[in-house]
């Protein structure tokens, strides 16, 4: 027996459609039976949403194997395949696909036939609680809010104890505030029913909050896989990077919260970002700086108004358009996007010595519920 | 109204309630394998079930006269298997009222099947619904509007059969004669005032029917 996480889920298939797209999934892990969550990361026509219904059941690749621990699920050399009903994976699609017909105790009770009434019972009332559904019992879909859609779809997944959790595009049918709102606490429902858990996503910031691993992908195909930070800041390749932005993702430490302002350690550097995103008590963040939010100067000015002010080296400059895309090293990667002529007046070269500055509300804070500290 | 003409009424609901009992199972499982299945002869079997709407009457009960005759394959089979007769008998008038009205079951409930979100029966299947459950508590019930104005045209469209009922199982009194084949005689023979309180009748079992239906298939809007 291996020492390290034991892989649940592996997944090596093509997905080929009549006129159309070709899918191709190589060798996609998905590790443990404790919580983990992995991003399928990309636009909207990379061949995510095809992966999850693969792996749900719902389409069949024609080349390829499915393990799920061990089990075949779907092995096309000996034409096995398991039909979605037998694989107890909780599927949550984009659009919630409640049933219409049925109210919200009926959909959320609809995949526990089969167990003793008790059972039935305490596992409805369970989910209820757990997703603040209470008094929602006889609405039918319809009468409820997106958000409460959502959780009524969760739940109903959830309360069959799946093994494995699908979740295509979870909070792109709501609006604004209600999505800022449940990207937080997603991770931490996700995080209470540990889970190994694999969602779709075309947001950054979605992906950057809710994931553990993030695999991009792109026309069909899996670009790169790794952790949050390895992907953001080390792209494999340039349509890589293309897809992740150019956008600095960091985890940081939260060393200080006082006066509505926090103080991050990363590395050797200190940020100061505005704390009133950040929910009391978190140890440990994302951090996201815009590249275009970037100030680079030759002076060493301390009269500047930016709270961010730090020493930083040209590594590398790549011309895009009337735009320069500057990699910095500051202790930690640093993207800044500055125009050709800024450039020109800078004197930038490789290697040349300048201070980047970042006014503190342009760091954008993204907590990242850590799941071993939840109960 | 005398007794033979209540005897008329009664038999021609009779006929058609147990002809449109009977083509329900068979019109409901082919109205799904139409709408939600890819099979070979699928072209075929659309335009079979078609053709009672679009043929002459009296050709379809024709073809059934000699499918069913003692002497045609299926009624030869009948009469030595099980000693039944079927033309000329009540029998007759079941199996030409079905076979007309069947299309009609079948293609409406189709339509309403189709139009049911495959997503909700996938979401079914992943959460351990077998085909059977999926059907009966997923696509029937979103279905219903279809299934009942379906199965109200049906049960409207017997009642006012005429040319294949005449041609397979005759005008028999008191064994065949429906309300259709009757106003029919009464024309023929002048009988003005024997033909009115019969108009009347099926005039409004069919706006009932009709009008029911229409309401049904507009509501799913």
């Amino acid at each position: 027996m291996s020492s390290s996480t034991p892989v649940s889920l592996h997944a090596n298939f093509v997905k080929r459609f009549t006129d159309g797209p070709t899918v191709r999934v190589d060798d996609l892990r998905v590790g443990g039976s404790s919580f983990h969550v992995t991003v399928l990361f990309g636009a909207s026509g990379a061949g995510k949403t095809t992966i999850l219904r693969c792996l749900a059941g719902l389409e069949r690749p024609q080349e390829g194997f499915i393990r799920f621990g061990d089990e075949s699920w779907l092995e096309t050399a000996q034409g096995v395949f398991m039909p979605p009903r037998k694989r107890n994976v909780g599927f949550v699609p984009q659009d919630y696909a409640l049933f219409p017909h049925l109210s919200v105790e009926q959909n959320i009770a609809f995949g526990l036939r089969g167990l003793p009434a008790s059972e039935k019972r305490s596992r409805l009332a369970d989910a209820m609680r757990w997703l603040a559904l209470n008094g929602l019992e006889a609405r039918l879909p319809q009468e409820l809010s997106g958000g409460q859609q959502q959780r009524v779809a969760l739940a109903r997944a959830v309360v069959r104890q799946p093994r494995l959790l699908l979740l295509d595009e979870p909070l792109s049918a709501l609006d604004t505030p209600t999505r800022q709102r449940l990207r937080g606490e997603l991770r931490s429902l996700l995080a209470q029913l540990g889970l190994p858990t694999i969602l779709v996503t075309h947001d950054r910031l979605e992906a950057a909050a809710l994931g553990d691993q993030i695999v991009v992908m792109d026309n069909g195909q899996v670009l790169q896989s790794g952790s949050v930070a390895d992907v953001f800041n080390r792209p494999g390749s340039l349509a890589t990077a293309r897809i992740v932005g150019t956008d600095t993702v960091l985890t940081c430490e939260v060393v200080n919260v006082s006066d509505g302002l926090a103080t991050l350690s990363v590395g050797t550097s200190k940020l100061t970002a505005l704390a009133e995103e950040l929910p009391t008590g978190t140890r440990q963040v994302h951090v996201c700086i815009r590249a275009e939010d970037v100030i680079l100067t030759r002076d060493t000015d301390s009269h500047a108004s930016p709270r961010n002010q730090l020493r930083v080296t040209v590594r590398s400059l790549a011309h895009e358009g009337p735009l320069v895309r500057i990699e910095l090293d500051c202790g930690f990667p640093l993207k800044a996007l500055l125009t050709r002529q800024a450039c020109a007046e800078l004197e930038l070269k490789e290697g040349c010595p300048v201070t980047a500055m970042i006014k503190a509300p342009q760091i954008h804070l993204i907590s990242h519920s850590v799941a071993e500290r939840q109960t | 109204m005398n007794s033979a003409e209540w005897q008329i009424v009664g038999f021609s609901a009779l006929m058609a309630v147990v002809s449109t009992a009977l083509i329900l199972p068979p019109g409901v499982a082919l109205a799904w394998f139409l709408a939600r299945r890819q099979w070979r002869g699928k072209a075929i079997v659309e335009t079979l079930t078609a053709l009672p709407l679009v043929l002459p009457p009296v050709v379809t009960g024709l073809v059934l006269l000699k499918l069913f005759g003692r002497r045609g394959p299926i009624g030869a089979w009948l009469y030595h298997q099980f000693n039944m007769d079927v033309v000329f008998t009540w029998r007759a008038v079941v199996l030409a009222l079905a076979v007309m009205s069947f299309p009609l079951l079948v293609r409406t409930l189709r339509t309403a099947i189709e139009e049911v979100n495959p997503a909700l029966e996938q979401i079914a299947r992943t959460l351990g619904a077998s085909e059977w459950r999926v059907f009966f508590t997923v696509t029937l019930p979103l279905a219903r509007r279809g299934l009942f104005a379906g199965t109200l045209l049906a049960f409207a469209r017997t009642l006012g059969e005429f040319g294949a009922t005449i041609t397979v199982a005759g005008n028999i009194p008191g064994e065949t004669t429906t309300l259709s084949v009757a106003i029919y005689q009464y024309i023929q023979l002048g009988q003005d005032a024997r033909v009115w309180p019969l108009v009347g009748i099926s005039l409004a079992l069919a706006f009932t029917a009709v009008w029911l239906s229409e309401r049904l298939q507009r509501k799913r809007k």
